[in-house]
């Protein structure tokens, strides 16, 4: 079994030792944990020199289906600089998630199948982020989802949850759709005889797909994962699939699994159609301003935290998109790396909100205030939080939106182009989203605390401990971003290498 | 040491503190406070060291924060020259008598830990700002100060005023920093780099000037957020909620002149474009003229002295707008301001410490002989304030409106001479009512002077108040690349005549309407309520922000959601029973088979 095999297969068959009858939490956290040492052995013995789509590391491959006429079929794993990092994503987010997991003080009766599912979405998180074969980079997507789907229905708060769910599912199964549609016509079109990724962009290079043709297969690609990663306007079964799901599956979903959408834009939308990305650049700039102005303001009017959470993180969506957009080094580097922030940072923002409703029984606004003083640990762990929400200097966030924004400036031309303006528009959004964090924390924190509120007893050791992990790894990459560019910058160039004409 | 080792240093050192408080030292408040002040003083002994360079520039190591190849390339690194090395000696002095007088200051309050972590993370701050060599440096540390002003302003964050005051400062910055990160992003198009001297090599040859124009009046925004110039300029009168220390050391003497510094440090843009130079000068002379108005009618000591700074902002502002020598003479002003403002707020915090946490002059009355040594202090730095003659505060404000009549800068030196007028008029206003006659409450009556570790800084500071501007002072201090202090300095002319007649006009105006008097005898309600911009601004944010924010809230919930999702999700639902999987039976079986059926499906699809 090879190191990814084992990386991808460990969260999976603990599911099955967990269903099985093995100790659901112990098995759970010791297999995450796992999990995210292999992940840092991987990133400590990666080469940064190699380039490009294809020069996979700590790559596998089985054949599974070789039929005559037919793509042959392998489970094949291997890593990039792109998905190391969203591999080191997954890995923190799922430890994370499990250990934070008795937050939901109701599941305890079922915690078997709530282990199992969280397990399941990590393994096929981590499965989607390292198949280098694109029928089992769909499938695990897949299979990572339906247990989401299932717990936000089983075990998610508040009346409406079922609806919820199948919202959810409806959504993100018609994303799913559409860009299964998509992939099918870039593979008819390339007439490729595998279903590797390396493969394919190596022919959509070589002999590239007709431009017309590209403009279908990207839009299908953009609509389908932008329906994933809650693209404007397909963005609203995101809140409140968050704010109704158990916390430690809105942090697996808004921290990991969506990352999905971006990462399939990053690695097969644009190498396999660029000409499609240039012809829908204008709708793409709208689409994302959408995300960021438009959401932004709704994320401003909300009245509850968890919801409030849901929008953000829809609306930070909008930068990811916009580095994309870019379509440069500089921009889709800061888009990966905007993954791995927001998507820690998300994580840690819903782990304590989860804290806290489960702990006040509710997170309405004008229930809520002056809760700092009593709970001087949560309210340091929450401004820390909100402080890398926001994009503050000395997060990984604030780094990520830099390479953004000025990728998406970057060119030749001393005039201001289209995606220009649509960067200015999207600055306006660091405005926006300072608005609604530093509101929230003025009612939650601060201020004189109402006298009928009943604070409980501060974040213990046990508590803590997850979510500082998630902490440290968002100031280690902010001081040093590097950490992650050395990474993230030759898979992205070699992308370009791949792509450029 | 190098100036290398020094640089780091001084910038690091503070990070530590910092972080060693919040990590653990907390519990033991006095190690905190103790262990933040003689990391001030190292730091004010590594700056001298560092201004014992002179004027050379230096080479010092960088540390890349984002190497993306030629593409993208942002380090941490320093320009270490006079203008640094000088705005280094403001910060690290008037930091460590900030540190000392905090010790009595705060001597008994349950957060003392975190205001010194607070304090530390201000001096990295801005330590980077000022050493910076590269805009996206500069703003990275420009964010930090706001986040340390917003913790220091919030210190009391269980008053309802001290949060919304803090939330409001950062809220408030971060609308002019969306400016200046448009702005460093323009010019970076423009010339091709975010490094100040490659940025100056290459201003020369920019083809679009009206793109450069826009650029630098981008940029500007920023100063204009943290300098809180008009309009921006709301937060810094509501920010006099923190601890007094905090609005002598931030937001008086050094924080908000970092608006004024980073003007100072890219002059050479300034120059190079006509019009937004134009802009500064005007934003600058309008900002000083309406707060020297606001300040006639405020009661509250430290509104008092915030609106002064306002109004002395508006100063260095215009003058870095002026052009030839007017950066420098801005600066000159940024520097003796900074001594006699921060004199000023500590004296005014003396006062309201002595007198029971009253803020309100008409409170107060006869402090003169219960607290001697505080009054003298204060009196010597109000004199610097209005420009009694051979203050500094005289030397630099004459270079100010020497250059910009130098330059025909008719209007903006005409509101800066009716400003001349009005600043001698509300500070003898204040000191008369808060100094002089009787005292008006039993608080003021049993002031007594403070202890030695918060007069000590207050002498200190009068003496630099007073003397500051004077060469053998100033010369090893300010030591500039290419300004001559000397030359702005002991140079009289035309102005100095009128603004003479301005100071006496000012004063004897002053204690002819308030001399004796127990309550105002002026009442100018527009003055009062600070032209209402305040109330003005939050009718804009409820209407154009929240309004609009429910507005979408409710178009998203009856609109986007029901064409995108209620109408397919109720197709489907008709279509399938399968909604009972959720309600009843067996759901590890159903998530099983569900499962084999999506991947079947997709199976069926590609195969």
């Amino acid at each position: 079994m090879s190191t990814l095999e084992l990386l991808v297969f460990l969260p999976l068959l603990a599911a099955l030792a967990v269903g099985l009858g093995a100790p659901a939490r112990f098995t759970a956290l010791g297999a995450s944990v796992l999990v995210l040492l292999i992940s840092f052995y991987c990133a400590l013995n990666f080469s940064t020199v190699l380039e490009g789509n294809g020069s996979w590391q700590f790559a596998s491959s089985r054949t599974l289906l070789e039929m005559p006429g037919f793509p042959k079929l392998s489970l094949a794993f291997g890593l990039d600089g792109i998905s190391l990092v969203l591999v080191l994503l997954s890995a923190l987010v799922l430890v994370a998630a499990v250990w934070v997991a008795p937050v939901e003080s109701a599941i305890k009766g079922s915690s078997r199948l709530y282990y199992v599912s969280l397990l399941l979405i990590g393994g096929g998180a981590l499965g989607a982020f390292t198949a280098t074969d694109l029928f089992f980079l769909y499938a695990f997507h897949e299979l990572a989802l339906i247990p989401t789907f299932l717990m936000i229905g089983i075990f998610g708060h508040g009346e409406q949850r079922v609806r919820t769910a199948w919202t959810i599912t409806i959504f993100l199964g018609v994303g799913s759709l559409i860009l299964l549609v998509g992939l099918i016509l870039a593979v008819g079109a390339l007439d490729s005889t595998s279903f590797d990724v390396a493969t394919l962009t190596a022919l959509a290079k070589s002999t590239p797909i007709a431009a017309n043709l590209q403009g279908w297969i990207f839009l299908l690609l953009f609509i389908g994962f932008g329906i994933l990663v809650s693209l404007f306007p397909f963005h609203s079964w995101a809140a409140p699939a968050y704010a109704e799901a158990p916390t430690p599956v809105a942090m697996l979903h808004a921290g990991v699994l969506k990352k999905f959408g971006l990462y399939g834009l990053i690695r097969l939308a644009l190498p396999l159609a660029p000409a499609g990305a240039e012809k829908w650049l204008h709708l793409v700039l709208i689409l994302l301003l959408g995300n960021i102005l438009y959401i932004g303001l709704v994320t401003i009017a909300q009245k509850k935290l968890d919801r409030m959470l849901g929008y953000s993180s829809v609306m930070h969506m909008g930068y990811a998109f916009l580095g994309i957009a870019a379509g440069n080094v500089v921009g889709v580097s800061g888009a990966v790396l905007l993954m791995f922030a927001h998507g820690l940072s998300i994580a840690l923002l819903f782990g304590l909100a989860g804290w806290m409703r489960d702990r006040f029984g509710g997170l309405e606004f004008d229930k809520l205030g002056g809760i700092a003083k009593s709970l001087p640990k949560l309210g340091l762990l929450f401004g820390f939080a909100a402080f890398a929400s926001v994009g503050l200097p000395g997060f990984a966030n604030f780094a990520a939106e830099v390479e953004v924004f000025f990728g998406a400036f970057a060119g030749e031309d001393a005039g201001m182009s289209w995606i220009r303006w649509a960067t200015v528009g999207a600055l306006w959004g660091v405005v926006i989203s300072a608005v609604y964090m530093l509101r929230a924390y003025r009612t939650i924190f601060m201020g004189p605390k109402p006298e009928k509120l009943e604070t409980p007893s501060d974040l213990d050791w046990g508590a803590r401990v997850p979510l500082l992990i998630l902490l440290v790894a968002l100031l280690a990459v902010g001081f040093a971003p590097d950490l992650l560019n050395q990474f993230i910058r030759p898979a992205v160039n070699g992308l370009f290498l791949v792509t450029a004409q | 040491m190098d100036p290398n080792t020094l640089a780091w240093t001084v910038l690091l050192l503070p990070l530590l503190v910092a972080a060693a408080i919040l990590l653990g030292l907390k519990r033991w408040s006095e190690l905190s406070a103790l262990l933040s002040t003689g990391s001030a003083l190292l730091a004010l002994i590594f700056c001298i060291l560092l201004a014992g360079g002179g004027e050379s520039a230096v080479e010092t190591k960088s540390y890349p924060w984002i190497d993306l190849g030629r593409d993208l390339e942002i380090a941490i690194g320093f320009k270490i020259d006079g203008l640094s090395r000088g705005m280094m000696l403001i910060v690290s002095s008037i930091g460590f008598l900030v540190h000392l007088f905090s010790l009595g200051y705060m001597k008994d309050d349950k957060g003392k830990s975190r205001y010194f972590a607070g304090l530390s993370l201000f001096l990295f701050s801005m330590t980077g700002i000022v050493l910076a060599n590269n805009f996206a440096m500069m703003f990275i540390f420009w964010e930090l100060v706001g986040v340390s002003s917003y913790i220091l302003i919030g210190h009391w964050y269980e008053k309802a005023s001290a949060a919304d005051a803090a939330k409001k400062a950062f809220l408030v910055n971060r609308i002019g920093d969306f400016g200046f990160m448009a702005g460093i992003l323009l010019v970076w198009v423009l010339t091709g780099s975010i490094y100040f001297d490659e940025i100056a090599k290459a201003v020369g040859g920019v083809a679009n000037a009206q793109l450069l124009n826009i650029a630098v009046i981008c940029v500007f925004c920023g100063a204009v957020g943290k300098s809180a110039q008009v309009p921006l300029h709301v937060w810094l009168p509501d920010a006099m909620e923190g601890p007094t220390p905090v609005s002598a050391l931030i937001h008086a003497a050094t924080m908000v002149a970092a608006g004024v510094f980073m003007l100072a440090r890219v002059a050479f843009l300034v120059e190079a474009a006509e019009l937004a130079a134009h802009v500064i000068a005007w934003t600058g002379a309008i900002t000083a003229l309406l707060a020297a108005l606001m300040a006639l009618q405020q009661n509250d000591i430290k509104r008092i002295l915030a609106y002064s700074t306002l109004s002395q902002l508006g100063y260095m502002v215009m003058a870095q707008g002026i052009g030839h020598g007017g950066s420098d003479a801005g600066m000159f002003h940024l520097y003796t301001h900074a001594f006699f403002k921060a004199l000023l707020f500590l004296g005014s915090g003396a006062v309201i410490y002595a007198c029971h946490h009253e803020q309100d002059i008409w409170k107060m009355g006869g402090l003169k002989r219960k607290l001697p040594i505080t009054f003298w202090t204060f009196a010597l730095g109000t004199a610097a304030l209005i420009a009694v003659p051979f203050t500094s505060g005289f030397w630099s404000k004459e270079a100010i409106l020497e250059a910009a009549l130098h330059q025909k800068m008719t209007g903006p030196y005409v509101l800066a001479m009716i400003v001349a007028f009005l600043t001698p008029f509300y500070m003898t206003r204040l000191v008369i009512v808060a100094f002089f006659g009787k005292a008006r409450t039993k608080d003021a009556d049993h002031a007594h002077e403070v202890g030695p570790v918060m007069w000590i800084p207050l002498a200190v500071l009068a003496v630099m108040a007073v003397l500051s501007a004077y060469s053998f002072v100033s010369g090893p201090l300010l030591a500039r690349g290419h300004a001559d202090v000397g030359h702005l300095f002991g140079h009289i002319g035309p102005t100095a005549i009128l603004s003479l007649v301005g100071l006496v006009l000012g004063v004897g105006a002053a204690v002819y309407f308030y001399k004796g008097r127990d309550k105002d005898p002026i009442c100018i309600p527009l003055f009062r309520d600070k032209f209402k911009i305040d109330e003005f601004y939050l009718v804009l944010v409820r209407v154009f922000q929240d309004a609009v924010a429910r507005g979408l809230k409710f178009a998203d919930r009856f609109v986007i959601d029901p064409l995108v999702v209620r109408f397919p999700a109720m197709t489907a639902l008709a279509a399938g029973s399968v909604f009972r999987v959720f309600n009843v039976g067996n759901v590890q079986t159903y998530a099983y088979l569900f499962g084999l059926a999506a991947v079947a499906v997709v199976l069926y699809l590609v195969l």
